[in-house]
């Protein structure tokens, strides 16, 4: 017995060379898109523009990235980060907060069209921005929020897989708790700051973590909603980089805002890697 | 779940939910309940005069070859895509599952693309493939073979497939290595001490053990290939050439947004209505059945 | 301008920032005075409590939403300044930096006004963001619409104010008889009025690399007047190792909409739309099927280059990659700035014995259209500026440096007094090539509603005969159906 698992382990370990290999070429493709990105933001564009490009980087980086950040093409890069930045913190505390306080009035109240309420909640999940996009378009044109950040926003910050995650933790807090509280007199926004709040801080740094990615990527809603460059958000301000035909594309500048456009969320996803599997798998998507 | 401890009072409670309720309401429910409303109009660009048409438009569409060839394009896209970012993770998963040491290394090597937006993605990819500076169609030109997404539909299908299904490899790594670490050791043991060998007990015992995370991947994948794909898509081909990339919600988008024929969009927006309904529900359905497993 | 806000409830996002143009602080759910805003939310009035601004002003807005969001709002004292005219535009590159410095100058040239030019993007992205700002209640005052826009525009009466009643209101000098009557007959009411202002008309012509074809061992002195000598030159070019003989911009404008009143043949029912909204398209006629098959072919055998829908093929021509360009005749800025080769303008190829050819080219480019819903002060302001453009020097000066026709008969007589057509062999082709005959129903111009739609269908159908999936007949007669189909939508929308 003994014998047949050193054997299973020695086959384990003569595999291993394989296996690494295996793992290194799967990370370098995996790669090798962002890494080209990377070597483009360096070099000039005449090395681009006569294929094929480098694949070492060139010492244009400071220039590249000084004239994105600084410049831009429709508007410096800085502002985008900056509008960026306002985005995805304000959708990923909003919905934090919403959905923290609506999951617990539905676990720890029960008050006329409770039931409706949460069906409603539940139902917003059937309704992506796309099957909305023109109304929804319009109601915020209606309200003047174009171009604006409570425009870009609001309409993002109801979330009702936050609000299950939530509810769904607020179960698993043991009755006695509440029970005590509420026989101390504590009134229920007490108990909420008191016990509910900093048991959930785990979840809500995980949750963060996702919505801040979420938030940092959305695209669609941004190119809808803000007309103005000094509004554009980085993700999708890089597209409007890209001349209208008659020109031809400052790649250097276009990758450089590229690499800067994803530095912020990665930092997150890989400085916080435990919180953010955590909050993948809590969340389910 | 019923006999829980609650407090007392109506109007705390409608107050916390107040927020999202109103959000809903304002930015979900009215919107929505326009789009099937404005759906049955035409009305003209600049909004200034609208004609009743009651189903015209849904008649329009279902007689458009191109609204009809839509859906098949969506259902090719998400498959692929699906089975492009699924399988290549899972293939990772295994080996990084078979390292004892320097897994983490490679995992974190490996969910970086997932923090890259789908839009910035689809920027990478056509600077990769762009017919006249990509290194990858330069050197494929090299090798006699003359890349041309903007004329190929089916260069361009797998362009954005490729593009889309890049940084959806990391969040299905991440969830099949989970998967594999929670296969307890002594099932794979036992496997080992009957002499099978280990692709063998991959297929036998480890793929089945697998079979729940991957189906809750599958359906995650193509929920994200319907609908987050957007920006891949509108990056690299705007839905073209001829159409080729036009999945359904890209449309929606370019007969609102760029045709300017807001019927037809809210229209189609109600039929995506039906489909997202339709994905819901079964999503449910297996998180339910999750739960009760 | 300085701005300052706090999320009360987000207490630590807090901000400070600075913006020239956008009012960065955002009101919470604030209604602008807006025509139509009323209108759709009722309801949620007993929710919102609201102070109106001024829209343009930035007034001191606060607002309290509900129990949870509070935003306190700090906006910068406003400042007298002067009346603000907003022009949106499609230029970028050499004809953007021209645009800016013309708006500069008309800046610096009075005090009352102010005209703040914005880049939207390619012509269809300029006209779609104005007709969402509009319904947005957002517009600029002045937009620039590509010529296929035109129907739209027209059918659109409560959105824009037609050209004359705005030059009346302003007072500026106007004079309808002075513009060119081929360039204004594009933009013009049934009844005779200028709608839109014809900014930037242009008409397709062919460049030449003459150093390429010489490279490649061709005369570049070779006649390429027809297309049955441009087919014989694209194969001595090719075998000459050329490997991008015939590359071209706007192939639909160029390749079907000009070539059908070039070889006087109708593109669509109806004199081209003019006469009647029931218009059919009829560009699967045999003349354009035949030219297409040929282009088809062409492409095939790597004699003609596809590069893009509008003027991709304007960068590898100018980078000197191409021998022989279709394109308009006001990629004269671009080129003349970037070309490192000996190049000139050539006529349009026509195909001898097809039609009436040649009959006569129709323009391209853009008009200027001036939107509903502005103070009479503004509107003072956007005639003064049209005033401006098509002042004498400013058009001749337009023209000399672009490569547009000139708008005004007195622009071109300047130009050709100044001795710029002499100094400058071909840059008159274009309006002589436009001006050649007397126009015929069919070489009048287009007025189809959601031209832009249809172009779009007419690219994708092109871009089928070039990779090989159609043939031109096959790709025509979807073309026809697909875009009569829109036609009707058009039709049904603006009974």
């Amino acid at each position: 017995m003994a014998n047949k698992i050193n054997g299973m382990v020695e086959k384990r370990g003569s595999g291993l060379w394989l296996t690494h290999v295996f793992m290194v070429f799967g990370v370098l493709i995996i790669f090798f898109p962002i890494w080209l990105a990377f070597v483009a933001s360096t070099v000039t564009q005449p090395e681009i523009v006569k294929p094929p490009m480098p694949l070492w980087p060139g010492d244009q980086l400071w220039e590249n990235y000084s004239k994105a950040l600084v410049s831009g093409i429709n508007v410096p890069v800085s502002t985008m980060l900056v509008n960026s930045f306002v985005m995805a913190i304000s959708i990923a505390v909003g919905k934090i907060i919403i959905s923290l306080l609506s999951a617990f009035a539905i676990v720890y109240f029960r008050f006329p069209g409770r039931n409706f309420f949460f069906w409603m909640i539940f139902l917003t999940l059937m309704l992506p921005v796309e099957v909305r996009i023109v109304p929804t378009y319009e109601v915020v044109a209606s309200f003047g929020m174009l171009n604006s950040y409570s425009g870009l926003i609001f309409p993002l910050i109801a979330s009702a897989t936050a609000t299950f995650l939530f509810r769904q933790f607020f179960l698993t807090i043991p009755d006695e708790l509440a029970e005590a509280s509420r026989v101390d007199g504590a009134s229920p926004m007490r108990f909420f700051w008191d016990i509910v709040l900093p048991m959930s801080r785990t979840n809500i740094a995980a949750l963060f973590v996702i919505l801040f990615i979420y938030g940092w990527n959305q695209y669609l809603w941004p190119l809808l909603i803000t007309t103005e460059p000094e509004m554009n958000t980085i993700v999708m301000g890089i597209k409007q980089m890209f001349p209208s035909g008659d020109d031809v594309a400052d790649w250097p500048v276009i990758m450089a805002t590229s690499i800067l456009a994803m530095i912020p969320p990665v930092i997150v996803v890989v400085g916080m890697q435990r919180l953010f599997i955590r909050g993948l798998v809590d969340s389910e998507k | 779940m019923n006999q829980r401890v609650t407090f007392r009072g109506w109007w705390l409670p409608i107050l916390l939910i107040a927020p999202q309720v109103i959000i809903s309401a304002v930015f979900f429910f009215y919107p929505a309940g326009q789009a099937i409303w404005q759906s049955l109009f035409i009305p003209d660009p600049f909004g200034l005069s609208s004609v009743f048409v009651g189903l015209g438009n849904f008649e329009f569409l279902f007689s458009d070859k191109f609204y009809r060839a839509s859906f098949v394009t969506t259902a090719v896209f998400s498959i692929l895509v699906t089975l492009c970012s699924m399988i290549p993770a899972l293939f990772l998963a295994v080996m990084a599952d078979r390292l004892i040491k320097g897994s983490g290394t490679y995992r974190t090597m490996l969910i970086w693309p997932y923090a890259v937006a789908p839009a910035i993605a689809g920027v990478l990819w056509l600077f990769m493939f762009n017919t006249r500076v990509g290194v990858v169609s330069w050197y494929l030109g090299q090798l006699g073979y003359d890349w041309n997404h903007v004329l190929n539909g089916g260069e361009a299908m797998g362009l954005v497939v490729v593009a889309s299904a890049w940084g959806r490899i990391s969040y299905n790594f991440l969830f099949f290595l989970a998967a594999l670490q929670a296969v307890p050791r002594s099932v794979i043991e036992a496997a080992a001490i009957d002499g099978a060998r280990f692709w063998k007990r991959f297929w036998t015992v480890v793929l089945p053990l697998l079979s729940p995370t991957a189906f809750f991947l599958l359906v995650v994948n193509i929920v994200y290939s319907f609908f987050e794909t957007f920006g891949v898509i509108h990056t690299i081909t705007s839905g073209g050439p001829q159409q080729s990339t036009t999945i359904l919600v890209y449309k929606v988008f370019a007969d609102g947004f760029v045709g300017q024929d807001l019927g037809s969009s809210a229209a189609q927006s109600v039929i995506l209505l039906f489909v997202v309904g339709l994905l819901t529900i079964i999503q449910f359905k297996y998180i339910e059945k999750k739960v009760h497993y | 301008m300085y701005t300052n806000f706090r999320f009360a409830i987000f207490k630590f996002v807090s901000l400070n920032m600075q913006s020239q143009k956008v009012n960065l602080v955002t009101p919470f759910f604030t209604f602008k005075n807006k025509k139509r805003a009323e209108v759709k939310f009722f309801w949620l009035l007993f929710l919102t409590k609201h102070l109106d601004g001024c829209k343009g002003e930035k007034n001191m807005k606060k607002y309290l939403a509900g129990m949870l969001i509070a935003a306190t709002l700090y906006s910068p004292v406003s400042v007298a300044e002067p009346t603000e005219v907003h022009f949106w535009h499609a230029f970028t590159g050499r004809l953007g930096e021209l645009v800016a410095a013309q708006v500069d100058d008309f800046n610096a040239s009075q005090s009352d006004y102010k005209v703040v030019q914005t880049h939207k993007g390619n012509y269809s992205e300029t006209l779609n963001s104005g007709i969402a700002a509009f319904r947005a209640n957002e517009q600029p005052h002045i937009l620039m619409v590509f010529e296929v826009g035109t129907a739209s525009m027209m059918a659109a009466r409560g959105a824009v104010r037609p050209m004359h009643e705005v030059m009346k209101l302003s007072g500026a000098e106007f004079d309808q008889d002075a513009y060119i009557g081929a360039v204004k007959g594009y933009y013009t009411s049934t009844e005779g009025d200028m709608l839109s202002l014809p900014f930037n008309a242009s008409t397709p012509v062919l460049w030449v690399n003459r150093d390429a074809m010489a490279a490649a061992g061709v005369d570049p002195d070779t006649d390429l007047s027809t297309w049955q000598s441009v087919g014989t030159a694209l194969t001595a070019l090719k075998a000459g190792g050329e490997e991008c003989p015939l590359v071209t911009a706007w192939q639909s404008w160029i390749h079907l909409e000009n070539f059908s009143a070039y070889h006087d043949v109708p593109f669509a029912t109806k004199d081209n739309g003019f006469a009647g909204l029931d218009t059919e398209l009829t560009l699967n006629g045999p003349a354009q099927v035949a030219h297409l098959s040929a282009m088809g072919q062409w492409a095939k055998d790597g004699k003609f280059i596809y590069t893009g829908r509008r003027n991709e093929g304007g960068a590898n021509f100018r980078a000197g990659e191409c021998a022989l360009f279709t394109e308009s005749s006001a990629g004269y800025a671009g080129i003349k700035k970037e070309a490192e080769f000996d190049f000139e303008v050539r006529p349009l190829p026509y195909w001898k014995g097809v039609g009436n050819s040649p009959q006569n080219t129709i323009i391209g480019g853009a008009s200027l259209w001036v939107m509903e819903g502005h103070s009479d002060a503004e509107y003072k302001g956007a005639g003064e500026f049209l005033s401006y453009l098509s002042s004498t020097d400013v058009q001749a000066q337009w023209h000399q440096d672009t490569g547009y026709l000139p708008i005004t008969a007195e622009a071109g007589d300047a130009t050709r007094a100044s001795g710029f057509y002499a100094a400058n062999p071909g840059t008159e082709v274009a309006v002589l090539q436009m001006t050649a005959n007397k126009p015929t129903a069919n070489s009048n111009g287009l007025r189809l509603g959601s031209y832009d739609q249809i172009r779009g269908i007419i690219d994708e159908e092109l871009e089928a005969i070039w990779s090989g999936d159609k043939s031109a007949q096959e790709a025509m007669d979807s073309a026809k159906e697909r875009g009569d189909a829109l036609l009707r939508r058009f039709e049904s929308a603006n009974r």
